[in-house]
């Protein structure tokens, strides 16, 4: 377009200045190789809409001006694609979430029975409440999830005792854990199931080792190592020590609640070993040295025992012993407690005291050993292998000390500091009024484990990510020493080759040995022949 | 954190145990307002909180206009006097890497660290020992640094470079939509850039100079560091670093709602790598 009007510019002799505006006007109209626009038409356009609307300061979003007018450009007019609305993944969760607030009186006919035993569920709202006077825990709105999510467990198990426990932040997705107790003897027929299960697959397994070991035995070739594991460690019953409570966990209240399993020994003391994060997801393989026996459900629900043992405390005199069971026996810890009814509240200022005696652990401490209760690995064998009593009289076993923990109910003040560090710290709510602030503990072993208390009211919670605080660098356990070598002695000790001339040597020290022996032969045969 | 409506905001990292009491809520919409006056601050952002065994520590930060480059730190225990912290100079930030433990909440205390150095060789060495003192309050201010070097992060977009080389929000911003927002590389760190000068021509041909001036959280080391979350649905989208633990972001995707904010025990995870 411009290229035939040069000439007829230059025919009509132009001054200089005109030539330039329109040699620049050409350069203006020059359409973009990529989206076909040219400069002149779009600074029209936007010099025409900022004098339309005459918006403020429009020298400072220029910028936002021209990419609004190219964008418009683009906009296709027909609406057939915007009115589709994605089903977004909020939609699908909105849509769990509604059977939280199904009503239970929706169900025609149902009745509920006024004279039901006190619901086991908690008043998480207020407990909320308190906790957010210090400044801890979840949104209002989640917690009200999670309580609904917390009635709905409540309605379909035959629970006594139900407490919100915490969250745990995983790398994937988030544990919501709520720890509950059994009303007596309905956990066993709950369980029955499971444990036939478990019994049947142990048979097999004992089986299949059976066989393995007759079969070995008809071969007899190949030699058996004479090293015997040490005795695995067996877990605690139900209702008693680190498998005293029941846990189950969800990733959103709303979704499923899943129970997780009991825990063993083992699981505890090699989850002291490692550190790993959790992913949210239950199945999930633990991929560690020393090797966990189990998936993330078994290593959190060992997180969980640990934290529990650690962390629930309650302030002094809130529970107390049963008094008829002191008297059974002296030497074993006890581990029962019934709720103090004469409990009268400490003073909110008692409870922040740096001493802390005015605070107790309510959950036994969990030995190295892996349970709560010591249990005497040596005993065991003897019943166990009483065919083998010669040997086990030859090596003497020695008489392992018992591991002994700190007794339950033992005041904080008891807990051991981490470097030069103080266990807990104590906090009041408010500084601007006292008067009704409520007592706050953190713990600084691990991080994330909070507890208040105010009047007769106490709760703990746990929010993190599930690991406990050292001040060294976490090292994984080295693997075990390289095992030693068959002693080298002279029997195994390769000798050196002889040389080629050692070699002549001998063989002509042998040949001369031979022919003078034979010529000693020689002389005694005609010897003998004289005679 | 932007400080205009920490209120609101405050709620949607509250799912990962961030929580203000109404008490602290009160007291810093006040004092920040103070602050930002009698400072001059273009905006100040409530960075977040570390947690002391004594007692914690409220920080703040005021920006100019360019968000980069000009930033003051101030802090606060009782999050209604603040203090200005003194920038963190490279010595410093080197000396208090060598202090161990939790924070104690009193900003005088002194950290010491003694090291043995041998001197000589052979025979005649003998040991020395140096012991460097590290001030909480420095440390306080180092900590920060680091933090906001390693993990400060936001989407990609919601700042740009103009042409004189200022950083400022953008105003066209409008969100990441929400499959963009499930990828680690809508996410960029609010820093110089570190890594963006070794990527290979042909990537950087690719880059929009005023947007990508800044490194993608992709490229962190090690890998999974970063934990990505949908909540609610997809209406909100929370990264944790594991790196700082306790640092989480939060974005809504669609709006220009995004913030980040740190509540921890100001200590690097170093044991990171066995972790995950």
């Amino acid at each position: 377009m411009s290229t035939p009007q040069t000439p007829v510019n230059q025919e009509l002799n132009l001054n200089l200045k005109e030539q330039k505006y329109i040699a620049a006007k050409s350069y203006l109209l020059g359409a973009s190789t990529d989206t076909g626009l040219n400069l002149y038409d779009h600074l029209s356009t936007i010099l025409s809409r900022v004098l339309d609307q005459r918006p403020d300061n429009a020298v400072d979003i220029f910028e936002d001006l021209s990419k609004d007018a190219k964008r418009s450009k683009f906009k296709s007019n027909a609406d057939t694609v915007q009115n589709k609305i994605d089903q977004s993944t909020e939609v699908a969760l909105a849509q769990v979430q509604k059977k939280l607030f199904a009503r239970a009186g929706g169900e025609e006919g149902e009745v509920e029975p006024d004279e039901e035993v006190e619901t086991p569920l908690p008043n998480l709202m207020e407990l909320c409440f308190f906790f957010e006077q210090a400044g801890i825990g979840l949104n209002r709105e989640e917690i009200y999830r999670v309580w609904l999510a917390l009635k709905g467990l409540v309605d379909s198990h035959p629970l006594q005792h139900v407490r919100f426990w915490g969250k745990i932040l995983g790398t994937e997705q988030n544990y919501y854990v709520a720890e509950v107790e059994y009303r007596e003897g309905d956990e066993e027929e709950e369980e029955e199931e499971e444990t036939d299960e478990h019994a049947e697959e142990e048979t097999a397994d004992k089986e299949g080792e059976e066989e393995g070991e007759e079969e070995e035995q008809e071969e007899d070739d190949t030699p058996k190592p004479d090293f015997k594991p040490p005795p695995v460690v067996p877990k605690e019953d139900n209702r008693t020590g680190s498998n005293k409570k029941v846990y189950f966990v969800c990733n959103d209240p709303g979704k499923n609640w899943q129970k997780l399993p009991t825990v063993t020994p083992t699981q505890i003391s090699v989850s002291r070993q490692i550190k790993k994060f959790f992913t949210g997801r239950l199945d999930a393989p633990v991929i560690s040295y020393p090797p966990f026996t189990g998936n993330e459900a078994n290593y959190l629900r060992a997180m969980i025992a640990r934290i529990s043992a650690g962390t629930n405390i309650s302030p002094l005199g809130f529970y107390q012993f049963d008094e008829e069971e002191e008297e059974e026996e002296e030497g074993a810890a006890r581990d029962n407690f019934v709720e103090n009814l004469d409990f009268e509240g400490i003073p909110v200022r008692d409870l922040v005291e740096p001493s802390l005696n005015n605070w107790v652990h309510h959950v036994q401490h969990i030995l190295p050993q892996g349970r709560c209760t010591w249990w005497n690995p040596v005993q065991k064998t003897e019943d166990d292998f009483e065919d083998e009593e010669e040997e086990e009289e030859r090596e003497e076993p020695d008489e392992p000390e018992p591991e002994v923990g700190p007794p339950l109910l033992t005041p904080l003040s008891e807990d051991a500091e981490i470097g030069n560090m103080p266990p807990w710290t104590a906090r009041l709510s408010s500084s601007l009024i006292p008067q009704y602030a409520i007592a706050v503990m953190h713990s600084n072993l691990w991080p994330g484990a909070h507890a208040f208390a105010s009047g007769k009211k106490f709760e703990n919670v746990y929010i993190g990510t599930g690991h406990k605080y050292s001040q060294e660098n976490f090292s994984p356990a080295s693997p075990p020493a390289i095992q030693e070598e068959f002693p080298s002695g002279p029997e195994i000790t390769e000798a050196e080759d002889p040389t080629p001339e050692e070699e002549a040597a001998l063989r002509a020290a042998q040949q001369e040995a031979a022919e003078a022996a034979e010529e000693m032969e020689e002389a005694e045969e005609e010897e003998e022949e004289d005679d | 954190m932007e400080s205009e409506s920490l209120h609101l905001n405050i709620d949607y990292v509250g799912s990962s145990g961030v929580i203000l009491s109404p008490e602290q809520k009160t007291a810093l919409q006040t004092s920040l307002k103070i602050l930002q006056s009698e400072n001059k601050c273009h905006k100040v952002y409530f960075w977040g909180k570390i947690l002391g065994i004594k007692d914690d520590y409220f920080i703040a930060q005021g920006v100019e206009r360019d968000e980069m480059s000009g930033k003051r730190t101030f802090y606060s225990k009782d999050c209604f006097h603040w203090g200005l912290l003194p920038p963190a100079s490279k010595s410093m930030r080197e000396n208090s890497k060598l202090a161990k433990g939790r924070f104690t909440g009193d900003a005088s205390y002194e950290f010491e660290h003694t090291e043995s150095k041998k001197l000589g060789e052979g025979e005649d060495a003998t040991e020395e020992e140096e012991t460097v003192t590290i001030k909480e309050e420095d440390r306080l201010a180092s900590v920060v640094a680091e933090i906001d070097e390693d993990v400060c992060i936001v989407p990609r977009a919601s700042f740009i470079r103009t042409p004189d080389g200022e950083v400022i929000a953008n105003r066209s911003f409008e969100g990441l939509t929400v499959s963009e927002a499930a990828k680690l590389c809508a996410y960029m760190h609010f820093r110089e850039p570190n890594n963006l000068k070794e990527k290979s021509l042909l990537h950087k041909a690719n880059l929009e100079k005023s947007i990508d001036f800044m490194d993608v959280l992709e490229d962190d080391i090690p890998k999974g560091s970063w934990s990505l979350q949908f909540e609610r649905g997809s209406g909100l989208v929370t990264l944790r670093s594991l790196l700082w633990l306790g640092y989480v972001f939060y974005h809504i995707p669609g709006t220009r709602k995004f913030g980040s904010v740190y509540v921890g025990t100001g200590e690097k995870n170093m044991d990171l790598p066995f972790m995950l």
